[in-house]
């Protein structure tokens, strides 16, 4: 991108997103806020370094938001690195306790108790 | 940019020192309110760490949403979400999200109130219509919901039927005070939610 090339969909940032992501995200869909994602292998020194990091991070199991807060990268970039870990099996994602319509009360009356204990 | 090396990671980790949530299963609740209402304020009170933000850019899922006519190369906008966390029990953690109340936003992070348990609109009575609004919406949303009024000291203070006529609230809907300062306050906010949603889960029940 050069300075001529200054076009409405300009992000204003030296790298492009897209750049940083690899490409269009296909499953963005697939990841919540509080999706949950677990590291499941080592980072590889040949990684890019977004993702090495995610690795890094996710030893300790961190939500989607948490991951985008900590590097500091929008949300649908974080799901874009993402989908290409758990489809290399690096890191696991474990989806939000499904909530219908109206939640079960089991589990509203173990969120009162944790609650109560603050 | 070398993340391993950075304090980023540092950061982060210093703000983490509970047991390793190995099979936790995360789960979320919606603060909502207008600017300055006390939403961050909120998430940092009961938020076991000090409240992060997450951002997300308008271009992708603001097409079509925002309209800017006559806005020609606007720069994309950043939309930034406060949030925290508690951890209930060594299965489940509770997320806080701090949103603003424009619809606008909603679509952002795919959708912050799909898998929500409820929502918490934290109300300042010197701003009452921006609190309207967001309840309106909340509704065609079907989202469960209680109104928490932060007790601004300048504030006006009004009694609850007043606020409740003025919001249109049905009666089943609970109002309830809070200082967003406040850890035991904005729990209790938390709770009449938990217990509104357990009314609710009842009343399907026997439905």
């Amino acid at each position: 991108m050069t300075s001529e090339n200054q076009g409405p969909w300009n992000e204003g940032t030296p790298v492009p997103l897209y750049v940083i992501t690899g490409g269009p995200d296909l499953s963005a869909g697939t990841f919540n806020l509080v999706t949950l994602i677990a590291t499941r292998s080592e980072p590889d020194p040949a990684m890019q370094p977004e993702q090495a990091a995610i690795l890094t991070l996710c030893s300790y199991p961190l939500s989607v938001a948490e991951v985008s807060a900590h590097l500091s990268l929008p949300f649908s970039v974080v799901t874009a690195l993402l989908s290409q870990l758990v489809e290399e099996e690096r890191v696991e994602a474990i989806a939000p306790v499904p909530v219908a319509a109206y939640p079960e009360r089991g589990l509203l009356e173990a969120v009162i108790h944790g609650l109560r204990k603050l | 940019m070398d993340y391993a090396s950075s304090d980023v990671l540092d950061a982060g980790r210093r703000d983490i020192d509970l047991p390793l949530p190995h099979g936790a299963r995360g789960v979320k609740v919606v603060i909502v309110g207008g600017f300055g209402v006390g939403k961050t304020t909120m998430v940092g009170a009961v938020s076991e760490i000090p409240p992060l933000t997450t951002e997300e850019t308008m271009t992708q899922a603001g097409v079509g949403i925002d309209h800017n006519p006559g806005v020609r190369g606007k720069k994309s906008t950043t939309v930034a979400m406060d949030f925290g966390r508690i951890s209930i029990n060594e299965e489940l953690i509770l997320y806080l999200f701090g949103t603003p109340g424009q619809e606008r936003f909603w679509f952002l992070w795919n959708g912050i109130f799909e898998g929500a348990l409820g929502a918490v609109v934290l109300v300042d009575t010197r701003r009452i219509e921006v609190s309207f609004e967001v309840i309106t919406r909340l509704e065609d949303r079907r989202v469960p919901f209680v109104v928490a009024v932060n007790t601004f000291p300048e504030a006006p203070q009004y009694p609850v039927a007043d606020l409740r006529t003025a919001l249109a609230l049905s009666e089943t809907v609970p109002i309830v005070t809070c200082d967003a300062r406040d850890r035991a306050s904005c729990r209790d906010a938390l709770l009449s939610l938990m217990g509104y949603l357990c009314t609710l889960a009842a009343a399907q029940e026997t439905a």
